[in-house]
This record gives structure tokens, sequence and C-alpha cells, in this order.
């Protein structure tokens, strides 16, 4: 499934920065996405991932070194004008709009989008999380964990997105969800060619998706590889693996 | 689309719901057991309560005049408190302390369901009985001069509806907590004073296009400028501040609502300080002046001169602002910005991560209410004729934050029901004469001192028994194939 690398990668931070306040987060990464792949970043707590993530995002900007999207230098643009370059993400603890309805949440989502498309993407996330479709009416803040996170999921993905960024989409889920949530993402890119990048605790399950993985330690990026290739490493498997599968 | 899609997700099964099995209830005890203790306990309550306020209520101690101190005695009043702690203490022993009562859980679904069912007709039953009021107000108390006091009370309240809704949009809507939202109001009034009372308007007026013709016309063509006006200065606030959040937004909103006042009372060239300004042009019946004279709006019309034709157009005219403010609302809630205010008062990361713009999205809420608070403060300056910055107190702001949160904020239903209930209720306090009667407080007792006492409890109870407003139900604004209501009891408190 491995993605032949075109030449410029669809996302190419070089030698990122990112400080909050004057505690430095991110001491220079260097990550790459090309169009078609699903990489995934993991990393211990507090190794700066979530940070890595909203980085991209701007919001922390980096401080130093440059993020680029689709040959588009985007380190100093404001967050909605990143997005509106067709980056959606779902971001860490899900955060859907609690007092809105499903069907609302998944407006809000295609807000940038435009509304052309909209009826055909409800259908095609309906097919994909039929859940949602029978949570329709409810509001956001009543579903389950599980469902919260393939709303933001479903959300993230009514902008057709270039690129998805999700943040620990299996925090706080059972293991079936998510194995859910894993295969909806292997699905779309299998059938839609979806760029992903997935920023993970549960380092076992995200590199057996991934095609390629990066491995943060301390803000710095230690390991790259394929994600078969991570998951045979021995100082993956102790630093992240063991005990666990 | 992949056909082994659909199992990979298949459901999981969920059990048919179940009612869970009815707790064992204990044998309700016989009437006896609950009745005797019941009043034994409300007669023993009873007398404690009269012996208790025997010193503190039943001796009252006054001076006449420079003469020695007189002692007056209400054991009237006594024996009322203490029957009234009697008859409470009973009733409630009786009915929610009685022992073995049942807890029923499904009392909020029943009030759920019904106001579920009510709420398609309120809106129009509402806005059919604002239009007739003036009728009724009329019709009931027998003529138009002794009608003046309802009409009043109904311009009155529907003033207070409409900065309600104004602030719904801020508070309500885009969850911005806005503590100053009186300056808005100020803007408005200040604007259609100054501008109506502008000796070179007039004059210039006077001179190019008709005599007097500033005075009859200045409200309708200053309604849209103090709406402008005061979305100007919401803008001009919301630049600075609109990057805080919660807590710091909204002491920073206090501080504007206090700096307008304070301006507004030391820039005595303009203002004219806290004297105020007077001799406001009064409303016309669009260049027709209310008045006796042969071109006046009675003898246009063939009627006879009454003063209250000019209170009953007033009346017209903030019922029509007030249901452009309530149409503007539901039309945003429709469209995109409207979406994206609520979605910002849910999660404005989440917002920001959707591609919205939350300064932009935040501006245009505060501009929006604040342009309402703005036609609301010109229609206060044309319906008194008089400006001064007395009108524009915190507690007018306290005042309309409070009809917003007890009516549930986001409910444009709930909010106009506060509006009347704590207007309304507060001026039906003015006539609790009864009150007055010798053996409970005198004649010397005035029940609207009260008011205030009363108003706290009222929100208190609210808070208390509907902890989300008193219409906590959110409709959705879009929907698929119908509309359903989410209870506001799904959701925690502040978020229903």
């Amino acid at each position: 499934m491995s993605a032949t690398a075109p030449a410029t990668p669809l996302l190419a931070v070089r030698g990122v920065k990112t400080y909050y306040g004057n505690i430095i987060a991110l001491k220079g990464v260097d990550v790459d996405i090309h169009e078609g792949e699903i990489v995934t970043l993991i990393g211990a707590n507090g190794a700066g991932k979530s940070t890595l993530m909203m980085t991209i995002c701007g919001a922390p900007q980096a401080r130093d070194g440059t993020v680029r999207f689709a040959g588009r230098d985007i380190t100093r643009l404001p967050t909605h004008e990143i997005m509106r370059l067709r980056i959606a993400q779902s971001p860490e603890g899900r955060r859907i709009f609690p007092r809105m309805s499903v069907y609302e949440n998944l407006q809000m989502g295609a807000a940038l989008e435009g509304g052309s498309h909209f009826a055909a993407d409800l259908e095609r996330m309906f097919e994909m999380f039929p859940r949602l479709k029978e949570r329709i009416h409810q509001r956001g803040g009543t579903l389950s964990g599980g469902e919260q996170q393939m709303l933001a999921i479903a959300r993230a993905l009514m902008s057709r997105p270039r690129l998805l960024l999700l943040d620990e989409p299996s925090l706080g889920l059972a293991p079936l969800v998510v194995r859910q949530i894993f295969d909806a993402i292997r699905l779309l890119n299998e059938t839609e060619g979806l760029t992903v990048f997935l920023v993970e605790q549960n380092a076992y399950h995200a590199l057996k998706l991934a095609h390629r993985g990066y491995v943060m330690v301390n803000g710095v990026i230690t390991m790259s590889g394929t994600g078969a290739d991570l998951l045979a490493r021995p100082e993956v498997r102790s630093a992240y693996l063991d005990g666990g599968h | 689309m992949a056909p082994h899609r659909s199992d990979l997700w298949e459901r999981e099964d969920t059990p048919p719901e179940t009612t869970p099995a009815a707790p064992p209830v204990p044998p309700a005890p016989a009437a006896d057991a609950v009745v005797l203790p019941a009043i034994k306990d409300a007669v023993a309550s009873g007398v404690i309560t009269g012996l208790l306020l025997l010193p503190l209520v039943g001796f009252r101690a006054t001076e006449s005049g420079s003469g020695p101190l007189t002692l007056t005695y209400r054991f009237g009043l006594v024996a009322v408190f203490a029957l009234l702690v009697a008859g409470l203490r009973l009733v409630l022993n009786l009915t929610l302390w009685r022992p073995g009562r049942k807890i029923r859980d499904n009392r909020s679904a029943g009030l759920a369901a019904l106001s579920a069912k009510v709420a398609p007709a309120a809106r129009p039953a509402f806005f059919a009985l604002a239009l007739l009021y003036p009728l009724l107000a009329v019709t009931l108390s027998g003529g138009l001069s002794p009608s003046r006091y309802w009409v009043d009370l109904g311009i009155y309240i529907l003033t207070y509806v409409m900065l309600g809704w104004g602030l719904n949009i801020v508070v309500g809507l885009a969850g911005l907590l806005d503590l100053g939202y009186v300056a808005f109001y100020a803007v408005g009034a200040y604007t259609f004073a100054l501008l109506s009372t502008s000796v070179p308007l007039n004059a210039f007026f006077d001179a190019h296009v008709a005599e007097g013709f500033w005075a009859s016309w200045s409200f309708f063509v200053c309604l849209p400028m103090a709406g402008i006006l005061a979305a100007l200065w919401g803008v001009i606030l919301g630049f600075p501040v609109l990057r805080l959040r919660g807590d710091y937004l909204a002491i920073v909103t206090l501080a504007f609502g206090e700096i307008i006042r304070l301006v507004l009372i030391n820039w005595v060239s303009l203002t004219n300080g806290g004297a105020g300004i007077s001799s406001v042009p009064a409303i016309t019946f669009f260049g027709v002046p209310f008045n006796g004279n042969d071109d006046g709006f009675a003898a246009r019309f063939g009627l006879d001169y009454d003063s209250m034709h000019r209170m009953i157009f007033l009346y017209f005219i903030i019922l029509g602002l007030a249901a452009l403010t309530a149409l503007v609302t539901i039309r945003l809630r429709k469209m995109p910005v409207g979406r994206a205010w609520e979605a910002l008062r849910e999660d404005e990361i989440a917002c920001r991560s959707l591609g919205i713009n939350t300064t932009l999205t935040k501006l245009t809420a505060f501009a929006t209410g604040a342009m309402f608070g703005g036609f609301a403060g010109a229609f206060f300056a044309v319906r008194v004729r008089f400006v001064s910055p007395e009108s524009f107190t915190f507690m007018e702001s306290a005042v309309i934050l409070a009809i917003v949160v007890l009516g549930g904020m986001g409910s444009q239903m709930g909010v106009a029901a506060a509006a009347i209930l704590l207007i309304g209720g507060m001026e039906m306090l003015r006539n609790l004469s009864f009150l007055k009667a010798s053996f409970l407080f005198g004649p010397d007792f005035d029940p609207s001192l009260y008011r205030m006492l009363i108003f706290g409890f009222a929100m208190v109870a609210v808070m208390v028994w509907r902890p989300r407003g008193l219409v906590a139900n959110r409709m959705p604004t879009i929907f698929l194939k119908q509309r359903k209501a989410v209870s506001g009891a799904l959701v925690k408190e502040g978020h229903g």
C-alpha cells in the first residue's frame, strides 16, 4: 500500500521549534507527509506530539523553522486560514459541539466547503458510521465516547480535506471501538486516497495502520521508518509496546 | 463504495429498552399515622414561631416627635406569621415531606413533553397577544385614559423583551458574557437625544427642507443611526477585548459600561452632564404630530384628541422593534454566521480547527447585539423624552442579563417570558396594597421597597428548580426530517 513518494511532500515540517512561553516544546522537528500516506507519530506523554499537531495548525505558531503545505509556507498563517487550505483536524479530546445536534455538528464541519456536496458527504459519513445516522437528532454531548470520536472524524471529513490530522482518536475508548475507528481510517485511505497524519499513544495499532511512523521523545524525532519496521525495532518495543500486545 | 464496508460497522447489539423494575415501595403508612404527627408538628412550629417573634415583631418602640418612646403592639402580625409557618409546614408534611412518598422521576420528562406540545403554538400566541394587548387594555380598563398605566407597562416590558433578545445574541448564542450591555443602550439613547435636539441640524432642515421637519422626523432618521453607532461602539470595544474569555471578558465589558456612563456624566459640554438632555422631541405618526391642533393626528384621522394615541403608537413601535430583533435572530441562527455563533459558544478551539474566523464571528455577534441595544436606546429616549446618565447604571445591565439567564440562554420565548415575569412582576409589587392593612405592616409599609428582595428570591428559586432557565429546551436550528427538541436536562448546567 505504500505510496510512491512524489518529489515534494504534501506537508513538510522543517526544523520547527515551538515554545510555550520560555519553555521549549519542540526542539527542531522534521516531518514529511506525502500524498496518500498514513503517517503516525508516537511517543510518551509530554513528548510534544500534540504540540506538533497544533503547530501545524498555527496555534501556537512555530518560533523557528517552516511548515509547508502543498508547497506553500503556512508557518505564519492564522489557524482559520490554514484550515481553509483543506487541512482538517480532529482535535485531542474530540471537541465536538455538545449542545448542537449531530446533524448540526456535521454541518459545521462543512462550513468551509460551502454546502454544495453536503447531502452526498452526509450520506458517505452515515455509510461509514451508521451509528451517527441513528443519533442524528441527538445532542453531541449525549453521545458515548466512541460515537463522539466518530462524529469528530466525520465532522473533519465533511470539509473534504486533502490532509486529515487526527490527535489521539483512541483516547479513552474500548478496544473494539478503537478497532472500528482505525478500520475506518484505513478504509478512507484505501478507497479515497486520503492523507492522514495520526498522533497516537496506542503505538501498536497506530504503527500497524500507518505506512510510515515517527517516534518523538522530549520534543525531538528520534526514529522514523515504515510502520512494520518501527514495530520490529527492539527499542520501540521496549519503550512503547512492552507488556501490551 | 466497497461492499464489505457495511459489515465493518456492524451495530453492536443494543438490548431492547427495558423499564427498570420499580423498587419495592414501603407500604404507605395509614392516614392517621401521617396526619396526626403532621398536625402536631404544625402546631408546635407555629407556637415556636409565635414565641420567637413575640419580642422581635410583637413590640415596637416608636418615637413620637420629640416626645418619649411609645410602645406599639403588633400581635396581629405575630399571629399571621405563626399561622403562615404552621400552615406551610402542615402542607409540606402532607405533600412533599410525607413519609413514604414515592419520588417520581418522570415529572421533568412530563413537563418537557408538555412544553414540547405547547411550544409550536407559543410563538404565534404570544405575538397575537402582544398585538391585541392595547385593545385589551383599553377595553378592560374602560377607556383610553384609564388604560394609560397598562399600555405604559406594556411598553416598559417590551423594551426589556427587546433588550433581552438583543443581549441574547451576545450571551445566549455566542456565549460571550457581556456585563456592560447598557452602554449600547446609552449610546443609542444619546445618539437620538443629541441629534434631535441639535440646534444646527434643526436650523439646517428648517432652512432647506421644511419648518419643523427635523423635530417631527428625527426619530425615524436617527433610529438606524443609533443602531449603527451602537454597533460601531460594539466593534470598537470588541476589537481589543475579544481575545479575552469568560470572566475576563465580563470584567472588561463591565468596565466599558461604567466608562460610557462616566463619560456621559463628565463631558458636560456635549451631554449636559448629570442634568441630562431634556425636551427631546416627541414621536410623530410619520411626520404627523400627536397633538390637538388641526393638523394633528386626531384631527387628520377624525378622532377625538387623546394623549393616549401617542402611547399606543409608541407601543406598536416597540412591538415592531422587538419583532424585528426576534426575526433577525431567527434568520441569523439559520445562516452560517448564526450557527458559527452557537458553535463558538460550544467550543472555540473546535471552531478554529474547522476554519472559522473566531475574531470576526465574535465581532459580528457583539455588533449585532449592540445594534439592537442602540435601537432600544433610541426608543427609550423618544418615549421618556429625557435622557440622563442615571438611566444607564450597572443595575440595568444586571436586570437584562438576569432576564437572559432566567429565560434560558438562547431561548427566545424563555427570554420573553422572563422579561414579563421580572419586569411585570416587579411592577405588580407596587400594587400589593393589601399588605398595608393595619394588622399586617401598617400604612407606612411600601411593598415596592422589597422588590429587589423578592427579585432575588425569584432568581434563587428559578436556579434551584429550573437550573437551565425557564425554557431549557433548544430546538435544533437545522434538522433532517423533523424538528426534535432536545431537553436541557440531558447536559450539564450552563450548557443547556
